[in-house]
């Protein structure tokens, strides 16, 4: 494969004296979308406003790196940073309504980046904008730019941030739970969207959920992680039918099914996720985990797992996953 | 935008809002603003003519050739010519000084709220330091300083007033910019300029509005105050404050020179701040 959008390499980040993302790696190519799953706290959407360079506050990055297309980011550095959101980087959002300003006109909202970086004049970027908003599957988008987001319904906010985080044909794309707010229908209109326009522009995404259904649905490629570390890496089809950590299998087995028998109970998986600071020393899911031994204390590295080409597990068990009912 | 306009309609039709029809007092208010644009045309003569023959005359009387409609001051001038020509006063002062703390308060106040950290902290204790003094007290003591004079009356008013509108901004900048929206113009490369006036600015500016049209009341009454205490706008430049200051010493035999500035002030006011009522439970969506 030629040299992937984007790579990140051992990156943490701290809250406090915790690292809540510690040492995260992976790699995104180019037209490739990586779903990062998790729950919640996990350490998913730090990971990604990082990549942006938008941690604020007391969370910040206290180690690794971060390329896109073979050039270093800078992500401490607010000022290169925000030259890239908008032309190379881009990011949407969950609750679509309220992402968009209510005072500013669709089309204004949606042509933002291009002005805002001086790549096109106000006119242009406005014809521009009602092109994206057609694109994006908006019917009369000329008449449509003219509206303010309360005129418009949570599957087309989502379509005009979309189009807004498009427009400037972004190297990269990141969506933070971006249907987690939106109806089933909507969801699979939204996720079928963002398939098509990677399709049409070669974009990178890198979509950030906890719905395996998303996954299954729009992933290339799936990045699991628990306790702020990817625990799993593989190929979507490979990570559904073997996955080879404990927590992915688990993960796995409480989507309930239509088929078989009905089950009294849903199936779920024992404890609850640990406090930052009350996280276990080497493999953190072992205080949950059936699998757990004595050697579990120490850290499990990220290698090679599986059949499939490029399928990664952080176990020491990861042979015996496949027995765990 | 015809939504905008049905709701524009509700706040000036009586019935469809609630209480006394706030159109009455927004009749008010444009009257006493077109007196004061248009006041040498409508005035009946030169607010600062003396004419000591026809000193204290009555309402309605006539003396040497001037018809006193509002009756004559101290000195003989038209009572009438100076209520109007007060108006002019009364206005400039309260748009200006309004405008000037409007506009350093709110830039202040967003500042201060955008960047948090030690400029916001610097910022707002500031503005507590300034709350916790005395308002006329703080003017009196400038005024003293600066000396009286038109210009130096807005500057004290302005000096005195920014921090209520840097309070309002501040607390809205906070709430704002942690909507989701702002987040979303920041992932699309908006510097902090982009992002305070067009992100910010117009989704804070109408409590600051409702804000400023209660403070304009307050500053027309302010001026009036440091006109009366002779620290305002000099002789003979026509203030209602200091009509009111000189009628004082004459109600007992002249009652008019004090009542009708009076009267203005209270109409003034009154409807001022009936207006800026009525505009925040407009602006207020848990209210309408």
């Amino acid at each position: 494969m030629a040299e992937p959008t984007l790579e990140i390499h051992d990156l943490s980040i701290g809250v406090g004296p915790h690292n809540v993302v510690d040492g995260v790696d992976f790699d995104i190519g180019r037209g490739e979308i990586v779903a990062l799953v998790g729950e919640s706290g996990s350490g998913k959407s730090l990971t990604a406003l990082s990549i942006m360079g938008l941690l604020s506050g007391s969370v910040r990055q206290t180690g690794g790196t971060a390329t896109l297309a073979g050039n270093a980011l800078d992500l401490d550095n607010d000022h290169a940073m925000r030259k890239l959101r908008g032309t190379a980087l881009s990011m949407i959002f969950q609750e679509p309504v309220a992402s968009l300003n209510p005072l500013l006109s669709v089309g204004a909202q949606v042509s933002e980046s291009l002005v805002v970086h001086g790549r096109a004049s106000r006119a242009e970027a406005w014809d521009r904008a009602v092109e994206m908003l057609r694109e994006v599957g908006i019917p009369a988008p000329e008449q449509r730019a003219r509206q303010f987001p309360s005129e418009l319904s949570g599957g087309m906010c989502q379509r005009v941030m979309i189009a807004s985080a498009l427009i400037a044909e972004p190297r990269l794309l990141i969506a933070d739970e971006p249907t987690t707010a939106l109806d089933v229908t909507i969801q699979a209109q939204i996720l079928d969207l963002m398939r098509r326009l990677r399709d049409e522009t070669d974009t990178s995404v890198l979509i950030i959920t906890h719905d395996m259904g998303v996954v299954a649905s729009v992933a290339d490629r799936v990045c699991v992680m628990y306790g702020g570390r990817i625990v799993e890496q593989a190929e979507v089809h490979e990570l559904f039918s073997a996955p080879r950590h404990p927590y992915t299998k688990l993960l796995l087995a409480t989507i309930p099914r239509l088929t078989g028998e009905r089950k009294s109970e849903l199936f779920s998986i024992s404890g609850m996720v640990p406090d930052v600071a009350s996280w276990p020393e080497g493999c953190r899911f072992r205080t949950r985990c059936p699998l757990a031994t004595d050697r579990c204390a120490t850290r499990p590295p990220l290698e090679a797992a599986g059949a499939g080409e490029g399928h990664l597990a952080a176990c020491w068990h990861s042979d015996k996953v496949e027995d765990l009912a | 935008m015809s939504a905008v306009m049905a709701n524009w309609r509700r706040l000036f039709v009586p019935g469809e809002g609630k209480g006394v029809p706030v159109g009455i007092f927004v009749a008010i208010f444009a009257a006493l603003v077109l007196v004061a644009i248009f006041a040498p045309l409508i005035a009946p003569y030169d607010p600062n003519t003396q004419n000591l023959l026809g000193r204290l005359k009555a309402p309605g009387t006539e003396a040497r050739g001037t018809y006193y409609l509002l009756g004559s001051d101290e000195l003989g001038r038209d009572l009438l010519s100076r209520v109007i020509y007060g108006a002019r006063i009364s206005l400039s002062v309260a748009i200006l000084s309004v405008l000037l703390s409007g506009c350093v308060g709110t830039a202040l106040g967003m500042l201060a709220g955008y960047r948090r950290g030690w400029v916001g902290i610097v910022v707002m204790r500031l503005v507590d330091i300034f709350l916790s003094i005395p308002a006329i007290l703080l003017a009196i003591i400038m005024v003293a300083v600066l000396g009286p004079g038109f210009v130096n009356v807005v500057l004290v008013l302005a000096l005195t007033r920014w921090p209520r509108y840097a309070r309002v901004a501040y607390g809205q900048t906070l709430s704002v910019a942690g909507q989701p929206y702002v987040r979303l113009a920041k992932a699309m490369g908006a510097g902090p300029v982009r992002m305070l006036f067009l992100h910010i600015l117009p989704n804070i500016i109408a409590p600051i509005a409702v804000v400023a049209t209660l403070e304009f009341g307050l500053m027309v009454l302010f001026e009036a105050g440091l006109s009366f205490l002779g620290l305002g706008v000099q002789p003979p430049m026509a203030s209602w404050g200091a009509m009111l200051s000189v009628g004082r010493n004459y109600v007992s035999n002249a009652w008019w020179i004090a009542t009708f500035p009076g009267v203005c002030l209270f109409l003034l006011v009154l409807s001022v701040n009936l207006i800026g009522d009525r505009l925040s439970d407009y602006l207020n969506p848990k209210s309408r």
